[in-house]
């Protein structure tokens, strides 16, 4: 694949004979280490700037937090800022690259390649308590002036949205920009993408050491074999901490856990996305403790999905059965009427942590070529095209449309190191 | 015909005598024996299928007959989702069936009602 | 260490004596054994009484004077049964499905984790608004059986097609027969009762039709079934058995066929007839050798995968082929907690009986204090020649067992049935095709440690109501990464789709309306305790990752 753009030389590898043949090393441009939904959009987004690009994952694609969570493609929970900024951007994007992947990934596949489910369906934000309105109206009113539109519904809209919710409403918002997504699905179809654009993925190759040369990072020596590469891009999710560690530079990345509840199929019940007020308080928060606040959703195969809840707990994933009884009671809060539905699984992954809640997308600015992209916390998904153009745009030498400035990792309190290897052990 | 009970003057278990038990199933009386679970007494009454599955509209019944599969899912008393195989029948017990489709997508254009405040 | 509330937990989590999980065979004499030995025991049975599939019988609704004449064993499961529920020193929870187990990691390095068993024990199954209740076991042991394993081929989604599990339950428990003629296949020693039972019911079995074919089964059988009668007067039980159910086949004109097996069923909304094929020695269908039956009832069953919600909840490791490890007393990987009967391993009730024992003396060993010193050693003489005999019998029946799994054990050839149009996951209606290109697509090569699980997401096989337990074998086999087909175990592959943390569905009403957690016993730690006491302690947690496929 030809490039379209003049290549820089900081991340070009010199060397063009590309292959794997007896056991010598993998030389491409960039090397991206994790398959999960943000390294399979920079690895896409790489590849179609015509970066050669390999994709090295420990375990499969989506096999982490990209496979543990809602997806959620929010803007309502966001305040105004930069994630807000990021997250406008994927907004923008997302509709026209479901489109781009379905064309290209169309030819072959009886029945299609796996939907993506996206659906534009829109949040709906609801508090239950008169201090809940209050906090709900003012954030809200934060929000307009940075472009999220965010509409006050009356008790009739509201029960129009949602007419199963609880009518104990003080006070609901419509976010029409929510939107979601099947994770793992769209994790899966930007690498096919990538790969139609001339990436590969290894699988089963866990990174154990640096490549370096001349005091950069030139490549990564992994458990099947050693990839040489102008670039290193550092997708790991939450795992980010121990990766980058282990490439001689750690980043504070720190696990959140999350657990969700699955119920079995039902009669379409929960059209949006509903949340309690309160998420948008445990998103923001630093707290370790166990936090919950309610999202209820409809997945496209009937089952309903209720979350949220954050801790700190390193990562340790065993059941807690009240983690369950804390989401139970917040969804009844919401949806009565759910009481007599069944519960056939909780699942649970890790949020990659940053105590600024700010993604993290740039160049180490104490090793050259390691790159990281990372610390999207529970927004990962949405969040995933905006993070890949915005790395592109970064190691490719275009101009960004977001402020590269503040999600850089050389801002403070995220290279000491300290809390990622406290999260690794 | 289906499924058949034994002739109990050929039983090898000697059976004593039975108590007929009566649900309804969408609405049609069924009558079974008492201790049998919802399963035996519709699949008894000559019905070998009772639920409609989401995507492809097909017909289930029992499969594994002990509570692994969730075939047999039914409604009872207003309860979704319970295994036929495994509860047992209880006298007026309303059973009904299953069918619901997948969900259709939701799109954000709905406006009723939004207050505009901004 | 960390400064938690330990001691307290500590006690706290011993209260209620040896908790066993599972009412069947293995499960009563488990919990008979630790009885004897003097421990307190809780008896935890998801159905409406004990006995198992095993030992599935009539209710108390509808009583018969001869019920023993259609079960084995009869006599020594009605004592069990009756001495267990007289017993005061043991609580027996009918109707009690576990839902979740909880393990923590031990406070100190080498001890037994935390465990907390949660049931919902009131009410019929599925009810909603059940009482649950929290249980502290001292010992575990997890007794919770296996289901069959049915292979798909097309057509096993029909009405009509059930598993021979479901035709026996319905036999021995409703002496209801699932069809008026109905054809028994699959393979395996259980398809004789199977269509044993099923002719008691007055049912016309057409015929019995067993995969493997004659030079498989002389591997285990030995050419001549017959001399196994000589053998140990235990394994000379168990072939009795067997031979009785041949002999009602032979009674009533049963043909029992070898190297046959279903490649289709077929009908209008219901099963009307049955594809049959002579099977080449790797199962495949031999082509041109297909015949017609009609029947209105299939009931197919190619062997049995343990039910493992609890052990995998517990932490217990698995074998490679995917019932739980155990040693010689059913103790797992896991301090306190044992296994017994198939959810270690294929072996009829008899081997049931006999691990269930072992493991219940053990795990009461662990719980037990008789009052005096003498009594205590007294008790412990006894049961240690109880324990060597014991010993004795497991290794015959498990050498007869394992003999009759190689005899069975499904071979590659059998995904030759699996055409593309076969559904696989019955849940979520996937098919074998758009596993097969979906895997081209995503080139999701599978053979990793984390497996399918990518496939399962995005095609949803195995994400529905029955949580894979179903499919799960069959989407791995399809998928070319399994062990069904390719040794001499059981057919039951590895075990990525098996983590279900919600052993058993529960309704939203019931989780909101659960005690919120006495903060003195809570054992919830900060992320800096917990992270320095994984690392001071080198204590290696269990596995306790949630359950594999999550957004469903």
């Amino acid at each position: 694949m030809p490039s379209t753009q003049p290549p820089s030389p900081s991340w070009r590898s010199g060397i063009t004979d590309v292959g794997a043949g007896g056991g010598a090393a993998v030389v491409v441009d960039v090397v991206v280490v994790g398959a999960g939904i943000v390294g399979a959009a920079v690895a896409r987004a790489l590849a179609v700037g015509g970066a050669r690009v390999v994709v090295v994952e420990r375990g499969q694609a989506a096999g982490g937090t990209s496979g543990s969570g809602e997806g959620n493609l929010l803007v309502s929970d966001k305040g105004p800022g930069a994630e807000l900024a990021m997250a406008q951007r994927a907004h923008e994007l997302w509709p026209a690259l479901a489109r781009e992947l379905t064309e290209e990934l169309r030819a072959g596949l009886p029945g299609g390649f796996p939907d993506l489910e996206l659906e534009p369906k829109g949040g709906l934000v609801v508090a239950t308590t008169a201090a809940g309105a209050n906090a709900l109206r003012t954030f809200a009113a934060t929000q307009r002036p940075a472009g999220v539109r965010a509409v006050e519904l009356d008790a009739d809209g509201t029960r129009a949205l949602e007419p199963a919710l609880t009518p104990e409403v003080a006070c609901a918002v419509h976010y029409p920009d929510d939107a979601q997504v099947q994770p793992v699905a769209a994790t899966e179809a930007l690498l096919a993408s990538a790969r139609q654009h001339g990436a590969s993925v290894l699988t089963g190759a866990e990174v154990t050491a640096p490549l370096l040369a001349g005091g950069r990072l030139a490549g990564v020596r992994t458990t099947r074999g050693d990839v040489a590469a102008g670039a290193v891009v550092v997708a790991a999710g939450p795992w980010s901490g121990e990766v980058s560690a282990r490439l001689g530079a750690a980043l504070a990345v720190l696990p959140r856990r999350g657990v969700i509840l699955v119920t079995t199929r039902q009669p379409h019940l929960v059209h949006r996305k509903v949340y309690d007020a309160d998420y948008v308080g445990a998103v923001s928060s630093g707290d370790a403790d166990l936090q919950t606040s309610t999202v209820v959703e409809s997945t496209a195969a009937g089952t309903i999905l209720i979350g949220s809840s954050r801790e700190r707990v390193g990562f340790d994933a065993s059941l807690r059965v009240d983690v369950l009884r804390r989401l139970a009671l917040g969804a009844l809060t919401l949806f009565p009427a759910l009481a007599g539905v069944p519960v056939m699984r909780s699942y649970g992954g890790f949020r990659p942590y940053v105590p600024d809640h700010l993604p993290v997308v740039g160049e180490d600015p104490r090793l050259p070529g390691l790159w990281h992209a990372t610390g999207h916390e529970g927004a990962g998904i949405g969040l995933a095209p905006a993070t890949g153009e915005l790395l592109a745009d970064l190691l490719l030498g275009r101009t960004p449309s977001l402020d590269a400035a503040a999600f850089s990792p050389a801002r403070a309190g995220l290279l000491d190191g300290q809390a990622a290897s406290a999260g690794a052990a | 015909m289906s499924a058949r009970a034994a002739d109990p003057s050929r039983d090898p278990s000697r059976p004593g005598p039975t108590t007929p038990v009566t649900i309804t199933v969408d609405g049609e009386p069924v009558t079974g024996v008492l201790g049998q679970s919802l399963a035996g007494v519709v699949m008894a009454s000559g019905r070998t299928a009772w639920r409609t599955t989401a995507a492809g509209r097909a017909p289930r019944g029992l499969f594994c007959g002990i509570g692994v599969c969730f075939d047999c899912l039914v409604t009872v008393d207003g309860v979704r989702d319970v295994r036929a195989c495994q509860r047992r029948a209880v006298e007026g017990a309303v059973v009904t069936t299953q069918a619901e489709a997948l969900p259709t997508r939701v799109t954000s254009d709905v406006r009723a009602g939004e207050v505009d405040d901004a | 260490m960390p400064e938690v509330a330990s001691t307290k937990d500590h006690d706290d989590s011993a209260n209620d004596g040896v908790v066993v999980v599972g009412g069947g065979p293995a499960g009563l004499a488990a919990a008979t054994a630790a009885r004897r030995a003097g421990a307190r025991v809780v008896l935890v049975e998801a159905g409406d009484d004990v006995g198992g599939q095993y030992w599935r019988h009539l209710p108390p609704q509808r009583p018969a004077r001869d019920e023993g004449q259609l079960h084995h064993g009869w006599s020594r499961f009605t004592e069990m049964r009756r001495s267990l529920l007289a017993d005061e020193g043991c609580e027996v929870l009918t109707g009690a499905s576990v839902w979740a187990v909880e393990a923590r990691a031990p406070h100190l390095p080498g001890d037994a984790p935390v465990l907390r068993v949660v049931l919902a024990p009131i009410g019929g199954a599925d009810a909603a608004q059940r009482e649950h209740r929290l249980l502290r076991p001292g010992a575990l042991v997890v007794a919770t059986g296996a289901h069959d394993l049915t292979l798909p081929f097309p057509g096993w989604d029909l009405p009509g097609v059930v598993t021979g599990g479901a035709a026996q339950a319905f036999a021995k428990s409703e002496r209801l027969a699932v069809g008026e003629r109905v054809v028994v296949a699959g393979a395996g020693p259980f398809l004789l009762p199977v269509a044993s039972s099923l002719l008691s019911t007055g049912a016309t079995v057409l015929e019995v039709c067993e995969a493997a074919g004659p030079a498989q089964l002389a591997r285990g059988w030995g050419s001549h079934p017959a001399r196994l009668l000589a053998g140990p007067r235990v394994m000379a039980a168990k072939t009795a058995e067997l031979a009785g159910y041949a002999a009602a086949l032979l009674r009533e004109r049963v043909p029992y066929r070898t190297a046959t097996g279903v490649v289709a069923a077929r009908g209008e909304g219901r099963l009307e007839e049955v594809v049959l094929a002579r099977l080449a020695p790797d199962w495949s269908p031999v082509p041109g050798t297909e015949r017609v039956v009609a029947a209105d009832a299939l009931a197919v069953s190619h062997g049995f995968t343990p039910r493992l919600e609890v052990a995998l909840a517990a932490g217990c490791a698995l074998r490679e082929d995917g019932f739980v490890a155990v040693d010689d007393r059913g103790a797992t990987s896991v301090p306190g907690v044992w296994a017994a009967g198939e959810v270690t391993g294929i072996g009829g009730a008899d081997l049931a009986q006999v691990e269930g024992e072992l493991a219940g003396l053990a795990a009461a060993g662990a719980v037990a204090h008789p009052g005096t010193h003498e009594a205590s050693q007294r008790l412990s003489q006894q049961l240690s020649q109880q324990v060597s005999r014991l010993l004795d019998r497991r290794r015959t029946l498990e050498a007869f067992a394992g003999r009759l799994a190689a005899a069975h054990a499904p071979r590659a050839g059998w995904l030759a049935q699996v055409t593309d149009d076969t559904t696989v996951c019955r849940c979520e209606e996937v098919t074998a095709g758009r596993l097969r290109a979906v895997a081209a697509a995503t080139a999701s090569t599978a053979d990793t440690p984390a497996g399918a699980r990518s496939l399962r997401l995005t095609t949803r096989a195995g994400l529905g109501v029955c949580q894979g337990r179903i499919c799960g074998h069959a989407v791995d086999a399809v998928l070319g990464r399994t062990s069904v087909g390719r040794g001499a175990g059981s057919g039951v592959g590895p075990v990525s789709h098996q983590r279900r943390p919600i052993a058993v569905p529960v309704r939203l009403g019931e989780l909101a309306a659960l005690p919120a957690p006495d903060h003195q016993t809570s054992d919830h730690q900060t992320a800096d305790h917990q992270t320095a006491d994984h690392q001071t302690s080198d204590h290696q947690t269990p596995d306790l990752t949630d359950s594999e496929e999550p957004r469903s």
